[in-house]
């Protein structure tokens, strides 16, 4: 703090803190410790706010482990909630998977083999789907593989009859992955770039395996590109919410969506806020454990 | 009109870390003043608080008589010349000229004038336009120069602002700042660790070691008499011999050493009981083939002959194994000895001076 | 050697293909966009027709979300650009602990679900205003603002780590010559510490207005009863879906284009400009030299 009067003298530094105080404060902490709190009070019409049912409940969360068990988890019977939640949890994994499959050599390609001249116009190609929003993505990707779409009508071309594309969460996930790919790619192209060649050419020089090199040479200096990449692209999955609207067929629905129906069709904010904090939650968990599994820190988020 | 710059009793700590300790000089106005010391001596941090971005722990800094204390370094009338000259690099050359006449509200036609003219002084004519990446290192030196002096400081000062050129443009750009200064007539406080440097352009010069100024003198008082052990080995060479004070009068003493007694002088705030070494500058030592009568002298065989351009360094080895310097005239018609020669080490009482150790804190300036 | 290339080939076939996959659609959708066909393909193909792009001009819901949306993404970056250029400079002037701290809280909303971001905002303005029972009036309820106060509080975000890089370029030296010169604190703000970040606030400033501009999950829960052009694209396609999307998309595709080639163009000359300076300061110095030497 000495530091930035000294730099910047009393008024500068005044205005600099207040300005970073009301976001860090006002945009950033106060109302994710609003949702905490919402999330456990009940919902109650207006008349009885502040009232004496107005106290501190897990009432919401319960909401959440309740309802019929249909379904199963390792034996545990579970609610309907609960049972979108994991596989929310799981098919967002399957995408972030995927997506560091696809991308990792895509990465190093773009970092390392590729010539000079030809990188500035794969980037400028790569980054127009990026700047078109993700609505567009998604939506772009319902018209392809929709029954009727050109997809199937290639695919029909050639003899193989029409594919439902758009059943149970394949869709989701196709659609997932064409939207965040990119969070992936980007990332991690910026860690190996920073990766001196002459390592990877010693590697090479001393007999090691392209397998070889890869991991024990690049992908270890990968490891925080792998690791925001992974973190995006789970975040951004787990909480998206216009791609499995678009994209899931009617008995399979995503989290977020759930969420949605608290607070529209509801207008229960309340529990919507504690599915709210679940979802936060577990994306924090992820957060957490990638860094840990990795060994990053958390200044590895660069654009 | 430059002014006196005055450190009376001025301290600096980090933490724990004392980088300056009760340093005591005042610089008179008109004058070029050279700090002069080894890496982490303490000269930077004096150069800071005299240009105000930190402020002593003790002491007071007084520029023209006035108490510099809590007056921030833009109040202060110093202008810096900083080691890597920090030039803007997003303003043309004349921006950077004005710069300190635009933030004083001077109206654009007057500052482009000001720095057309400080250009012609250190000789870059033309280049008010350009843009700093287009110039040189020396180039660049001389607008460093020509942005301080655009807001006619009291006090220059200068951080190591030779460092980075080659030797020939160090030297030649030597003789420029020493005339720049001499026609502007502003206070200079250089600092460098070349002592060449600042026996060259100043008219006095400030030895500092581990943040303690241990003698201030013209050129010729600090190379001809160091005030102790640590000034007379920064500056110039020495053959040192240890040994014990045994007798002697007045300002003469007896020096007991493995060679045999010397006669030698006290060096200035030594008596015969302080522990002291013997300093004898290599130009005043000679080598003769046998020990003249009632002059030091000590046998030695000659190991190497460098030829160092116009003289020659002479090294030649004692019975202990110690190497001592002979330095001598490049004279074709005078050869040197050669390696393997066992000659004597010669040197007059006069020029072997006895003197301690660095001063731990300051005497007196 | 056979093996580098035969891998390098390998690997462009690749990058080929996700490069269709990544654009192809894309293509699908601008192609959907002229097709005579009520719902939204390329195949089968009706006739050319620009009837999706009439409609389109004549749908007031869409112009209305067009204005939103603009005025959205000009408060988000009026908001953003100062308060990310500002963390960025405390950020820098911080050590150790404490900077790795703020940083992290700077950096949490980036990873923060825009659900979760939304909800929030709307919570939090909502709870301000009851003490004062104004918790039904604005600024606490659902609303453009809102939407503008979230999406600021992540893009704030983006443009603080873009300055923060370019301030690593930044000599702090120079902030001390231009104080010693006598500049006031302002003064070194305005005319040596700003200037260098100008490339980077820019970047910032565009980063932002983009990012605004696509965002949906934030903007759905706090935007109230407007509409921007997210959740109005959002919405039809769950209500019902015409080529008048596509003709949307269309148009977004397009502009997109012509911005990543605008955006080369200028790259390419920076790079140029660089290169004749450097020629320049290199004859600079071996004049000098010679001057210097004779």
């Amino acid at each position: 703090m000495r530091e930035l009067v000294r730099r910047y003298g009393v008024t500068l530094s005044g205005i600099i803190l207040a300005l970073v105080g009301f976001w860090l404060l006002a945009l950033v902490v106060l109302p994710n410790l609003s949702l905490l709190n919402v999330s456990f009070r009940p919902y109650l019409p207006v008349d009885q706010l502040g009232g004496p049912d107005d106290h501190y409940t897990l009432r919401n969360y319960v909401t959440f482990v309740s309802g019929d068990p249909a379904y199963y988890f390792l034996g545990i019977p579970i609610s309907i909630h609960v049972n979108i939640f994991l596989l929310t949890i799981l098919y967002s994994s399957v995408v972030t998977l995927v997506s560091l499959a696809i991308s990792y050599p895509l990465a190093y390609y773009l970092a390392k083999v590729v010539r000079a001249s030809n990188a500035p116009t794969l980037f400028a190609l790569l980054l127009i789907p990026l700047w078109v929003s993700e609505i567009l993505r998604s939506f772009a990707w319902f018209i392809v593989l929709a029954y009727q779409g050109p997809l199937n009508a290639m695919l029909g071309m050639v003899g193989i009859g029409p594919i439902r594309w758009i059943s149970g969460f394949n869709g989701v996930i196709i659609g997932l992955v064409y939207t965040y790919i990119l969070f992936m790619l980007f990332p991690i192209y910026n860690a190996i770039t920073s990766l001196d060649s002459n390592q990877i050419e010693a590697a090479r020089d001393l007999g090691a395996s392209v397998v070889r090199t890869h991991r024990r040479v690049i992908m270890p200096h990968a490891k925080p590109g792998i690791a925001s990449g992974c973190v995006m692209v789970f975040m951004l999955s787990a909480g998206s919410i216009i791609v499995p609207t678009v994209l899931a067929s009617p008995g399979s629905r995503w989290f977020t969506q759930i969420i949605q129906q608290w607070f529209f069709e509801g207008q229960d904010w309340n529990t919507g806020s504690a599915y709210a904090f679940l979802l936060l939650v577990l994306c924090t968990v992820f957060v957490s454990v990638m860094m840990r599994v990795m060994n990053v820190r958390l200044v590895d988020i660069a654009k | 009109m430059s002014e006196d710059v005055e450190l009376a009793q001025v301290s600096m700590d980090f933490g724990q870390f004392r980088a300056v300790n009760q340093v005591n000089v005042t610089i008179k106005a008109g004058e070029f003043f050279s700090f002069l010391g080894p890496s982490g001596c303490g000269k930077t941090t004096i150069l800071r608080m005299v240009s105000g971005f930190i402020d002593p722990t003790e002491g007071v800094v007084r520029i023209g008589g006035s108490d510099m204390r809590g007056i921030g370094a833009n109040q202060r009338p110093t202008a810096l010349i900083f080691q890597n000259l920090a030039l803007f690099p997003l303003m043309p050359v004349w921006e950077n000229i004005a710069f300190g006449l635009e933030v004083r509200g001077v109206d654009k036609a007057k500052r482009r004038a000001k720095a057309d003219e400080l250009l012609r002084l250190v000789d870059l004519p033309g280049a008010a336009d350009k843009k700093i990446s287009q110039l040189s290192g020396g180039q660049k030196q001389r607008v460093a120069i020509a942005r301080a002096l655009a807001v006619e400081p009291k006090v220059m000062l200068l951080d190591e602002p030779l460092s980075a050129l080659d030797l020939k443009l160090r030297q030649h750009m030597r003789a420029e700042l020493r005339a720049i200064q001499k026609r502007t007539g502003v206070t200079f406080i250089y600092i460098t660790h070349d002592q060449g440097e600042a026996l060259a352009m100043s008219d006095r010069v400030g030895v500092m070691s581990q943040g303690v100024l241990q003698q201030v003198g013209t050129p010729n008082e600090i190379y001809n008499a160091p005030r102790n052990g640590f000034v007379a080995s920064f500056v110039g060479e020495n053959n040192i011999f240890t040994g014990t004070v045994t007798g002697g009068e007045g300002n003469y003493a007896r020096f007991e050493t493995a060679f045999g007694t010397f006669l030698t002088r006290l060096g200035p705030g030594v008596d015969r009981n302080s522990i002291v070494k013997l300093y004898v500058r290599p130009e005043h030592s000679t080598l003769q083939s046998s020990a003249p009568q009632g002059k030091n002298s000590l046998p030695v065989e000659v190991s190497e002959v460098a030829f160092e351009g116009n003289f020659i360094n002479i090294h030649c080895r004692d019975d202990q194994g110690k190497i001592h310097q002979v330095q001598v005239q490049n004279d074709p018609s005078n050869p040197p000895p050669q390696p393997g020669a066992r000659l004597y080490l010669v040197f007059p009482a006069e020029h072997a001076v006895l003197l301690s150790d660095s001063a731990q804190v300051q005497g007196h300036a | 050697m056979n093996n580098n290339n035969a891998g390098r080939l390998i690997l462009q076939i690749y990058m080929g293909i996700f490069l269709v996959f990544m654009l192809a659609p894309l293509i699908v959708m601008g192609g959907a966009a002229v097709n005579d066909s009520r719902f939204p393909s390329v195949y089968p193909w009706k006739g050319l027709t620009e009837r999706w792009f009439i409609d389109l001009w004549n749908d007031p819901r869409m112009w209305t979300s067009i204005r939103n949306t603009i005025f959205v993404a000009a408060s988000v970056v009026a908001l953003s650009v100062p308060i990310g250029t500002a963390g960025a400079i405390l950020l820098n002037s911080l050590q150790a602990k404490a900077r790795s701290f703020v940083y992290g809280v700077m950096v949490a909303p980036i990873l923060t679900p825009g659900a979760v971001i939304g909800i929030s905002t709307l919570l939090f303005w909502n709870m301000l205003g009851r003490p004062i029972g104004a918790q039904d009036s604005l600024p606490f309820i659902a609303g453009l603002h809102l939407s503008v106060l979230g999406q600021v509080s992540f893009i704030a975000a983006y443009v603080m780590l873009l300055v923060l890089a370019r301030l690593q370029s930044f000599d702090p030296g120079l902030e001390e010559a231009a104080l010693d010169l006598g500049a006031s604190h302002a003064q070194v703000m305005r005319r040596v510490l700003l200037p260098h970040l100008y490339p980077a606030i820019g970047a910032g400033a565009l980063i932002a207005f983009f990012q605004s501009v696509e965002n949906f999950n934030i903007t759905l829960f706090t935007r109230g009863n407007s509409d921007t052009l997210t959740v109005y694209v959002g919405s039809k396609v769950r209500t019902g879906i015409t080529p008048t999307i596509n003709a949307l998309a269309l148009c977004l595709i397009v502009l997109t284009v012509i911005g990543a080639i605008a955006y080369e163009i200028s790259r390419r000359r920076a790079a140029a400009r660089e290169r004749a300076e450097a020629r320049e300061q290199a004859k600079a110095e071996a004049a000098e030299l010679q001057a210097a030497g004779a």
